[in-house]
């Protein structure tokens, strides 16, 4: 009789094995590109806590070209009918596959946990196709950031930290004439259209940023304040050491955290690079918005594809559940140097950079400020985005003047549409 | 029987052997290539779609300027990779050819070059030509201080620069091929001319060159399909860059296809380069043909 039980208990542990291997929260697999320090620890933060509620997760890490590599990889796999769960891809990305019928959405989980509550709406926007979320947010990168070195600008003599891009001009020069590089840049065709749509947010505002580079407005495109854009844009130019060019947007970096260099406008990736070389905010480097009392939004996000199959299906709503938890979002930001795309997650633990990003988030969605980032392909399509860029690096690296950019600008994109 | 099956499969063997790869370059070139050619009729963004479209994608292509860019610098580099690595590899090969000591250490030595790819080309050219790193630094260190080399990032010069790690790989080759071509004229004639005064300049002119005519076509050639395809050395060495200033077809295809979901235009670029190199081969191949 003892014997039977202990067999009875067996197969009552067996059974609840099997149960458990049953009840476990589905299976997804990930394509992404995050293979890099502080992004794939990120991701693989998300893979932890998948596996801690029971799901599989199957990694599927494609490196190279900035994701073309990966975009390759998805492609085929759509085309065979084999996608996989969830994709790293943003911005009108998201659109062009949602068009072509090849995601599934999730929107039973985001009504559930009221996603539309704690999202910008700016963001909550893109990540929907027919008013159904189609996509996750997994962070908030903000674009228009100056870095400065405290080191560099004390040699200079500048004191106060500029405003207005009149005031910037004038403390680069002070730079310039100390024998500093004012602005650390580097000369590929997305950091020059990271510095380009800031100025435009700063010369232009908001509306008009939103006129010119997401409605792609011509009239806004060739207008005045276009034109004055590209001045100051060729103004920055001038401040830009002579080996610039191809030079990746970390080494730009490591000359402000040298010292070497006085600035860079570079999004708050480059933050990284600070806290990495052990710096403070604050104190070893400072973290000022660029001018313009706006905010330029650059998003991650995971979107969902058509799986077929319940574990898949229920991996998939599993996945999408964890991303938008907020315990993940602080988590997962917190490796990588964004701030949580929820605004309800408390920031006791980031940095100052972080907290002011989320300020200014808050600020921004009031007034109407937030703006999706162009260089990022938050705002437009790829191919339009490959257009501008086009013209911007164009004008950054000849001396074409500013009134045939805005034509060039205009032209191009009517040739994308 | 076993014995009439052993003839027909000798007879059968050749045709058994090669049929598989016969098919698979059926496909996988030809069948690819028309497949080509037919999206870049179509409206082909993200994915491949089979609607239609007329020339469309013709007409964006040829209204785009990064393509005027890049073929224009495909003409640039073409002429002048393929003449510097003619007039170098010959100039090499006659000095090679004078029966020095060494030969073959000194032809090793100039045929290293062919060993590396492209990428390692690229990249340390990358770095010799970097204003901040390579030759302008050194000179600027050692005393000339307005020396200024900095073509790599002017875009009215960064396509030379493209040139010269380009012909610093190649012209060894091209000397390889020359020296072979030399080696092959009959001591009997050179002897000749010598015996009929002609001097050693007038010799190479007038007998020696004529003859290498084979060896130059097959060079030029080479060569060619060289530039046409050069990808890897762009990529590595300016990365198309600045701006898009050193662009050329199969870097504008490339981005056109993979960075900027326009498959039917990046299909319309492809068509065109494959149609410059049909117009190369077809003259050639026919000439070829015709004479035997």
């Amino acid at each position: 009789m003892i014997k039977l039980r202990g067999l009875g208990s067996v197969v009552a542990l067996f059974g609840s094995i099997c149960a458990s291997g049953a009840l476990a929260e589905g299976t997804v697999e990930v394509l992404h590109w995050w293979t890099s320090g502080g992004e794939a620890k990120a991701v693989g933060e998300l893979k932890s806590a998948f596996e801690a509620k029971g799901g599989t997760w199957i990694d599927s890490p494609i490196a190279g070209g900035g994701g073309d590599a990966a975009m390759t990889a998805l492609r085929a796999r759509v085309v065979a009918g084999n996608p996989p769960t969830a994709v790293q891809l943003k911005g009108p990305g998201i659109q062009e596959w949602a068009m072509e019928d090849a995601l599934n959405n999730v929107q039973a989980v985001a009504t559930k946990e009221n996603w539309d509550g704690v999202l910008p709406p700016v963001l909550a926007e893109i990540m929907k196709h027919d008013g159904n979320y189609v996509a996750a947010p997994v962070n908030i990168h903000r674009v228009d950031w100056i870095w400065a070195s405290p080191v560099a600008l004390e040699k200079a003599g500048v004191t106060e930290m500029p405003t207005t891009w009149e005031e910037f001009n004038a403390a680069a020069e002070k730079l310039d004439a100390a024998g500093l590089v004012a602005l650390a840049h580097g000369g590929q065709p997305w950091q020059d259209a990271t510095v380009f749509e800031d100025v435009v947010l700063g010369v232009g505002g908001a509306d008009f940023y939103r006129k010119a580079l997401v409605e792609l407005d011509p009239e806004a495109l060739t207008s005045d304040t276009m034109v004055a854009a590209f001045d100051q844009l060729r103004i920055l130019r001038g401040f830009v050491d002579d080996g610039f060019s191809g030079r990746d947007w970390n080494l730009a970096t490591a000359m402000v955290i040298r010292g070497e260099a006085g600035f860079q406008i570079m999004g708050d990736w480059a933050k990284g690079e600070f806290l990495a070389a052990g710096l403070v905010p604050g104190k070893d480097f400072y973290c000022i918005p660029t001018p313009g009392e706006g905010y330029v939004l650059n998003s991650d996000s995971f979107t969902f594809f058509k799986v077929a199959g319940d574990d898949n299906l229920k991996g998939q709503q599993e996945l999408a559940s964890l991303i938008m938890s907020p315990a993940f979002q602080k988590t997962f930001n917190l490796a990588k140097g964004s701030i949580p795309a929820r605004t309800d997650v408390p920031l006791d633990d980031f940095d100052d950079c972080a907290k002011r990003s989320h300020e200014d988030l808050l600020k921004a969605t009031e007034t109407g400020a937030l703006v999706p980032s162009m260089a990022h392909e938050m705002a437009i399509p790829r191919s339009v985005r490959g257009e501008i860029l086009d013209v911007v690096t164009n004008f950054f690296n000849s001396d074409m003047s500013s009134k045939d950019a805005t034509t060039a600008l205009a032209e191009a994109i009517q040739r994308a549409m | 029987m076993g014995n009439r099956f052993g003839r027909v499969l000798e007879r059968r063997l050749p045709l058994i052997v090669v049929s598989p790869l016969f098919a698979a370059s059926l496909i996988f070139v030809y069948g690819f290539i028309l497949w080509t050619v037919w999206i870049s009729f179509t409206r082909s963004r993200v994915l491949p779609n089979y609607d239609f479209a007329g020339f469309l994608q013709y007409e964006r292509l040829w209204s785009t300027p990064r393509w005027h860019v890049a073929l224009s610098n495909l003409v640039i580099f073409w002429v002048l990779f393929v003449l510097l690595c003619l007039v170098i590899g010959m100039f090499l090969a006659i000095l090679l050819d004078q029966r020095i000591r060494i030969e073959g250490v000194i032809r090793t030595i100039y045929l290293y070059p062919m060993a590396l790819s492209f990428v390692v080309t690229g990249t340390v050219w990358k770095w010799i030509l970097n204003p901040g790193l390579g030759i302008e630094r050194v000179m600027q260190q050692a005393g000339f201080e307005n020396f200024r080399f900095d073509w790599l990032v002017n875009p009215d010069y960064a396509i030379y620069t493209v040139v010269i790690a380009g012909v610093w790989q190649s012209s060894g080759y091209a000397m390889a091929l020359f020296l072979a071509g030399l080696r092959s004229v009959d001591d009997e004639l050179l002897r000749a001319a010598a015996i009929d005064g002609a001097g050693p300049v007038r010799t190479y002119l007038r007998i020696v060159l004529p003859m290498m005519r084979p060896v130059l076509m097959s060079v030029v050639i080479i060569l060619s399909h060289l530039a046409i395809k050069s990808f890897d050395l762009i990529v590595a060495l300016t990365g198309g860059g600045p701006g898009f200033a050193t662009d050329m077809p199969a870097t504008f295809m490339y981005s056109y296809a993979f960075q900027r979901s326009e498959l039917g235009l990046a299909a319309a670029s492809a068509v065109m380069m494959l149609m410059t190199v049909i117009a190369i081969i077809v003259p050639y191949l026919y000439s070829e043909l015709r004479r035997r």
